[in-house]
């Protein structure tokens, strides 16, 4: 494996902080074809976000929310418009170099937990670093992470065995594991109840404010916005 | 630390948890893999068996030179064209010290009757060149005794053992009511041997026999000897007319790659049972990618890139291969004893064990190209639909 790799840490790989913007979108237009139909799921989104800033998106379903984070995690190409994370733009990317921004770059927590379910959560977590070619191992940092999550006595289970929060904050430390810069949240409260939706939303403050992770969060829950440091509101694939 | 080690035993326990998840598809993919390997292995033991019982029964009879008629196949020893004449000639051959003529009649199939002078052919076989040659002993009779009357013939244990034949038993061949004499153990010429007068009249071949066998005094003058007589027979162009052959020669030629027929027949199989193999994990892996969209999802949205799922799936592949052509051999050990037990006159069949590399690497390569279309499925396939709630 590389040289990067040997520390085993959960800081963010080198990258160069060039400006305290860290994520930085212009006129983002993304189109989908269905049918004979197009659908304009993006309509030319702007959109700045600091380096260690907590910001909540809400916005109707279908206003375009999900497929901004699948362009900022190179999931999915945009039909046009520009998207610079770390200052890097993402069209200038190979794919190779876009799994590498999910590698390390990019993390992502979605609605439905997305563990892969013949793993335990530790195996689902490890496999993360597997695939980004680091040590699986564990370091003492990254445990006090389970612990401050409330997850390291139930590292051995499948995801069937645990509670929908327990998978959800196996789902947020299986996405900072390899200490990425930013982390995207899609609804991670929206399959949870009210007890378990503040578990894993003071979770969140207390990683972007203890480790200052990046967060961008989907929500439909205005308490659950009240819980970033800025909103903002998406409608007709526009920010508004 | 052994990190690449640590990191199979992860990517290994999501393989094995994707075959265990469903395991009636795996059983029949690792089962179909298994037919596909012990259709290779049982053709090909089935061959170099038969081929090698047929050497070792030619060997066995302590003859050192075989004079067959113009025309005639190393195989098929049927029909006899040759006049009875022959023997007393060669005979008197220098060099020789026993001649005797045996007539082959086909039974259809691979089945033969073989005529013999059972004096003559039982002295061949008790010369012994140097004491202590298994190979160089009288017929044996486990049961009963050599031919007491004209219609009286014997068998080796294995066709006594297939058609559950004792002494005193009657039995109708080419349409004749013959009475078993005797079982013999069996090595030597075909597994049913008559009176050769008896079925020189019963096929109206009177005189004729199908080859002669010579002994030599000097067994090591063999090849001198089979050039010279080549010369005598064949006069003007001894490569043509008469065969002679060294015994051991005509064993040399009993092999796979020397019975065309028998190799393409090979070539064939495997050729099928690759396409079964290929077929049987294409359709295993297209269902497990497709039922898998949200797993490869998941990995893409990590990072995985193309190398990471195709490294899943075509392990996956190897396992199911590797695993089949586990299940191939121990079927091939089964299909080995029902043959013994079923047809041990008919069919002889081997284990080969250098075919079970060779049998091995068709499965993986199956599997493997069974696997190309599914893996560039998984690879193209859209990571976020899977992922989205609805
Ligand atoms: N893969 C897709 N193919 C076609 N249309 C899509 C696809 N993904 C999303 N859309 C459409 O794009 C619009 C925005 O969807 P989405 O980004 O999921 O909205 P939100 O997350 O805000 O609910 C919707 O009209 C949706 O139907
Ligand atoms: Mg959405």
């Amino acid at each position: 494996m590389s040289n990067l790799d040997v520390h085993g840490s959960l800081e963010p790989l080198p990258t160069p902080v060039t400006a305290s913007t860290i994520i930085e979108v212009r006129q983002l237009m993304k189109t989908y074809r269905v049918g004979e139909i197009d659908v304009h799921a993006l309509n030319g989104v702007d959109l700045n976000v600091r380096r260690g800033e907590f910001l909540a998106i809400i916005g109707t379903s279908g206003s375009g929310k999900s497929t901004l984070f699948n362009i900022l995690g190179g999931l999915t190409p945009p039909t046009s418009g520009s998207v610079a994370i770390n200052g890097r733009e993402l069209h200038t990317m190979s794919d190779a170099e876009r799994n590498d921004l999910r590698k390390r770059t990019v993390g992502f927590v979605f609605q439905k937990y997305n563990l892969l379910p013949t793993l335990t959560a530790e195996q689902n977590i490890q496999i993360v670093r597997d695939v980004a070619g680091r040590p699986i191992a564990f370091d003492e940092r990254f445990k006090e992470v389970l612990e401050m999550l409330g997850i390291s006595k139930r590292m051995h289970h499948k995801p069937r065995a645990l509670s929908g929060g327990e998978q959800q904050r196996v789902a947020i430390a299986r996405a900072i594991v390899n200490g990425p810069a930013i982390l995207l949240a899609d609804e991670p409260t929206g399959n949870l109840d009210t007890k378990n939706s503040d578990i894993v939303l003071s979770l969140l403050r207390d990683l972007n404010k203890r480790l200052g992770q990046t967060i961008l969060m989907i929500t439909h829950n205005p308490e659950a916005a009240a819980y970033a440091d800025r909103t903002v509101q998406m409608r007709d694939g526009c920010v508004v | 630390m052994p990190l690449s080690a640590i990191l199979r035993v992860l990517v290994n326990q999501l393989i094995f948890a994707n075959l265990m998840h469903r395991p009636v598809r795996t059983l029949l993919s690792m089962l179909a893999i298994g037919v596909e390997v012990t259709m290779i292995l049982t053709l090909v033991g089935v061959s170099y068996g038969t081929l090698d019982a047929s050497a070792r029964r030619a060997r066995g009879i302590g003859a050192d030179v075989f004079v067959r008629p113009p025309g005639s196949s190393a195989i098929s020893l049927s029909s006899a064209p040759l006049s009875e004449k022959m023997v007393p000639v060669l005979a008197q051959e220098p060099g020789v010290a026993l001649a005797t003529g045996t007539m082959v009649q086909s039974m259809g199939g691979f089945e033969t009757i073989q005529g013999v002078d059972f004096p003559a052919i039982d002295k061949m076989a008790s010369t012994w060149r140097k004491p202590g040659d298994p190979e160089k002993e009288g017929f044996k009779f486990t049961e009963g005794t050599a031919f007491q009357e004209p219609d009286d013939i014997i068998v080796d244990e294995y066709y006594a053992r297939q058609k559950k034949l004792h002494p005193g038993d009657h039995i109708k061949l080419i349409n004749h009511d013959w009475r078993v004499s005797g079982i013999f153990e069996s090595g030597k010429l075909a597994r049913i041997l008559a009176p050769i007068g008896t079925l020189q009249r019963l096929t109206g071949n009177e005189g004729k026999i199908s080859a002669v066998y010579l002994k030599l005094t000097n067994p090591k003058q063999a090849d001198a000897f089979v050039a010279a007589l080549r010369g005598k027979l064949n006069p003007g162009d001894p490569d043509h007319g008469y065969q002679v052959y060294t015994v051991e020669d005509f064993v040399s030629q009993l092999s796979v790659s020397n019975v065309a027929m028998l190799k393409d027949f090979i070539y064939v199989v495997i050729g099928i049972a690759t396409i079964v193999g290929f077929i049987v994990v294409f359709m295993a892996m297209y269902t497990a990618v497709l039922e898998r969209t949200r797993e490869i999802g998941i990995l893409k949205a990590v990072g995985a890139g193309p190398t990471y799922i195709l490294n899943i799936l075509f392990r996956e592949t190897l396992m199911l291969a590797i695993l089949g052509t586990v299940v191939g051999i121990v079927l091939t050990y089964g299909t080995q004893w029902l043959i013994g037990h079923a047809v041990p006159a008919s069919l002889v069949q081997e284990t080969v064990y250098s075919w079970w590399p060779i049998a091995a690497a068709i499965a993986i390569v199956g599997a493997m190209l069974g696997t190309v279309v599914p893996a560039m499925r998984a690879v193209r396939q859209d990571a976020t639909e899977a992922l989205s709630y609805e």
